[in-house]
């Protein structure tokens, strides 16, 4: 059975990730220092901007990951004394960042479908 | 038999003290967490905003209530330290500041950095 997400692999994409947050957020804090949103029509305008709209669908892309490495190592330290109790924590976070990861990609697709 | 052994077998809790590395590296899991399990209220109002023109009046009414606003300064201070941490611990791994003094010097200047950012968003917010 393969593994995903564990050892070198996981450390790389923590790290990865975080590089890609950390910048998307310094680029968030300078627009929106620049271009304040006011209105509602800043907002949508901001998200009628594709690069706006796919950096973002990338960052959460990268805050799943991240969290799932994150929290994964957090269990993985503190519940060593029960496998059956590790892997089932494992799997409820799993599903739960599974579940986030639909509910982002709704709300995505509701701000660049065309016909909102 | 004499007691030859002279360590002290009290543990004075005033004169145990954690390095400041290690407070770091503690805050730097508990942010994690905090944030990952606020996940769903940050995405709840982030859906909400783009909800038309009325569901962005509702989410920005929502952020002017005071509780809600110690919520957000605290998601912000939480997400300031977490980042500031981080990039320590990336400097770290390229070999920067990766010696003792320099572990402690780092360690201070994220707590003054999310300190500095806790301050921008407390007046930006209030």
């Amino acid at each position: 059975m393969s593994r995903p997400l564990t050892g070198l692999s996981a450390w790389l994409v923590q790290r990865l990730s975080a590089i890609y947050m950390a910048l998307f957020t310094i680029a968030a804090v300078v627009l929106f220092t620049v271009t304040p949103i006011d209105d509602y029509g800043d907002w949508q305008a901001l998200w009628g901007r594709p690069v706006v709209s796919a950096a973002t669908a990338l960052f959460f892309v990268a805050l799943l990951l991240h969290s799932w490495v994150g929290i994964r190592d957090v269990i993985l330290d503190y519940v060593g004394w029960s496998t059956g109790l590790r892997l089932t924590l494992l799997a409820l976070v799993g599903a739960w960042l599974l579940i986030l990861g639909f509910w982002i990609l709704e709300i995505l697709l509701t701000v660049v479908s065309p016909w909102n | 038999m004499v007691n030859t052994n002279q360590r002290p077998v009290f543990l004075d809790l005033r004169r145990i003290h954690m390095p400041v590395t290690a407070v770091i590296s503690i805050g730097h899991r508990l942010t994690g967490i905090l944030l990952f399990l606020l996940l769903p209220f940050m995405l709840y109002l982030f859906e909400m905003s783009l909800r038309g023109a009325e569901g962005f009046e509702q989410a920005a009414a929502w952020l002017a209530w005071w509780p809600m606003k110690l919520i957000t300064l605290l998601i912000i201070g939480w997400y300031g330290y977490h980042l500031l941490a981080g990039v320590r611990l990336l400097l770290t791994d390229s070999d920067i500041g990766s010696d003792l003094p320099g572990a402690r010097r780092g360690a201070w200047m994220v707590l003054a950095g999310s300190g500095v950012i806790l301050l921008v968003a407390l007046l930006l917010i209030l």
